[in-house]
């Protein structure tokens, strides 16, 4: 059997590895820099210009954990390209023969992966305190509400490891990704909230995990939470449902992921 | 240890779909030894080597490396085998020498151990000048031994090489066999796979010959030749005639074959002394110009054309 330190050490090489990769490929890194001041800046300039929250609140500063959440979701298909790539490559092969702890090709990627969101995050946040939000929950609320973000982007790239995995294909998964993860974002509280919603896409939105996390981010950081209003039980819990709803997804698709890399790899 | 078997392999069976890739192969290598897996196009040699090397599962039928079953003991044939496979499984965002030392680590080397095998490969494979570049901008060859210097890394015991050669220009492909050579004299054991039969010959103690999945002959290179007998006589005239054919029959013991121009003239004849004069001096009586006679031992060709023969 393969010990814990030596399945410690592939976990670097690979995750290593992977940030060459994107040394190397510096243009691939647009989703996670280039597209989250673009979504900052025409969320708060175009759609916020237009709207109206309930009691009043600034949208900018309503909208920066939404926007959090949107970018830190729509990223996330890189995690099923990446892996997709790599599988439609002959280095998988290569990996599947040498005596490694063979789940480190995934651990890396959701750990390189990880790594990018966070950039994300620290770029979204950056743009956001650009354009005059403010977080008003000390430095605590700040960076617990970051690591809840970034906790539920971790769990998420696992799902999205298990599209790449099942497509091999990095346009099928992109083309996947999106329908799955777009739906994900917009129907939730990240950009609007949820009250003025037809029932049956409010009841949808108000169990979407992004709302969720969204509410708990925006509770963390004090900006107006207008889904503290509402009396689903994951918007009044929402920093337990965030944490829960991302362990479960981890549950879930971190072993099936392992599986498909075992089952999608065989001959 | 020599003698002992390194690659054991016993009717394996593996079909995709329709298609039957292995088809009950038997295989066997002992230790320090070259094995050739001759064959053409699909006749199932990357399917066995993947089965040998873990990366695929036989149907039927069984297989251990190094004494080690490949199908239970996965990691154990693991840490015994390095594979070069067909295509080149090195990573081409990499340079060469981030490909090694990778690799290295993944094998458990301590990171000092993987950077020192990595430069010691590099140099030896002449990759030491484009070491620190991309493994895009590598030309075929230049790919392939790194390829093999990728299987090297970890020391092993058992090396897996499938098609080695395949497209790769004459001097690549010398220099290829050059390696390959070397490493036979380190005592390491070898299956090789090729489809070239000048290859098996210059580089394999014994020689499997397999088609559509199973082994359809076995021995080492001379066997396989004697297996087939006799000479080939080639003659090359001056120009075509058509009673060039008809007078070499005589002499032949299988059918005379022409080129496409009609000028080159191939027959399977005993190998007698004196085979050649006598066919000279027929053809002279016959008013046919000669331009070349030759007889020569039955080359690989020969046998695998022979053996084949019937299904074709």
């Amino acid at each position: 059997m393969i010990g814990v330190r030596r399945a410690i050490g592939d976990v670097v090489v690979m995750t290593g590895r992977n940030l060459v990769h994107i040394a190397r490929e510096p243009l691939r890194l647009s989703d996670v820099t280039v597209q989250p001041i673009l979504f900052t800046l025409l969320f708060i300039y175009v759609l916020g210009a237009g709207l109206v929250l309930p009691h009043h609140g600034s949208y900018t500063e309503f909208a920066i954990a939404g926007l959090l959440a949107m970018n830190l979701v729509t990223s996330a298909i890189g995690t099923a390209v990446g892996l997709s790539d790599d599988l439609g490559s002959g280095v998988i092969d290569r990996f599947r023969t040498l005596p490694m702890w063979k789940p480190a090709v995934l651990v890396g990627r959701s750990l390189t992966d990880l790594l990018t969101a966070t950039l994300c995050a620290l770029i979204v946040i950056a743009t956001g305190l650009a354009v005059g939000w403010r977080p008003h929950g000390g430095a605590e609320g700040l960076i617990a509400g970051f690591a809840i973000f970034l906790l539920f982007s971790y769990a998420l790239s696992w799902g999205c490891a298990c599209i790449g995995l099942y497509t091999r294909d990095a346009e099928s998964s992109q083309g996947i990704g999106l329908v799955v993860l777009f739906p994900l974002a917009i129907v939730s509280d990240a950009l609007v909230p949820t009250q003025h919603m037809p029932t049956v896409v409010r009841t949808i939105a108000d169990w979407n995990p992004v709302s969720a996390v969204t509410a708990a981010g925006r509770h963390l950081f004090g900006n107006p939470n207008p889904a503290a209003a509402i009396h689903a039980w994951p918007l009044q819990h929402a920093v337990l449902a965030s944490l829960v709803w991302s362990l479960a997804l981890l549950a879930v698709f971190a072993p099936l992921a392992i599986r498909l890399y075992r089952t999608q790899t065989a001959d | 240890m020599p003698g002992e078997a390194m690659i054991e392999a016993h009717g394996l069976r593996k079909s995709f779909g329709e298609t039957v890739a292995l088809d009950g192969l038997d295989l066997e290598a002992r230790a320090g030894t070259v094995l050739g897996v001759l064959g053409p196009n699909g006749a199932g040699k990357t399917t066995a080597v993947r089965i040998l090397t873990t990366l695929s599962k036989p149907h039927c039928g069984e297989a251990r490396v190094a004494g080690h079953d490949v199908v239970r003991e996965p990691n154990a044939v693991q840490r015994m085998i390095g594979v070069a496979a067909q295509d080149a499984t090195v990573d081409a965002v990499l340079s060469g020498r981030r490909n090694l030392v990778m690799i290295g680590r993944l094998c458990g080397l301590p990171r000092s151990d993987a950077r020192a095998r990595a430069a010691e490969l590099l140099s030896r494979f002449g990759l030491a000048d484009a070491a620190d570049r991309i493994v895009k901008g590598y030309s075929g060859g230049m790919r392939r031994r790194l390829d093999l210097a990728a299987a090297l890394v970890a020391r092993p015991l058992v090396l897996f090489l499938d098609e080695p050669t395949t497209g790769l220009d004459p001097t690549s492909r010398l220099m290829m066999w050059e390696v390959i050579r070397s490493l036979v004299n380190d005592g390491t054991t070898l299956l090789l796979t090729t489809q070239y039969l000048d290859e098996a010959d210059e580089l394999a103690d014994r020689i499997v010959v397999v088609d559509h999945g199973r082994a359809i002959a076995e021995g080492t290179p001379e066997e396989l030749k004697r297996q087939v007998g006799g000479a080939r006589l080639e003659v090359t005239l001056s120009e075509p005639q058509p009673e060039a054919t008809r007078a070499l029959a005589a002499f032949a013991t299988g059918t005379v074959s022409a080129s496409a121009d009609n000028r080159h003239l191939r027959a399977p004849v005993n190998g007698n002394s004196g085979v050649a004069t006598t066919v000279v001096r027929a053809l002279d009586a016959a008013a046919i110009t000669v331009e070349d006679v030759q007889v020569r031992p039955p080359s690989l060709d020969d046998v695998f054309m022979a053996l084949t023969a019937g299904e074709r």
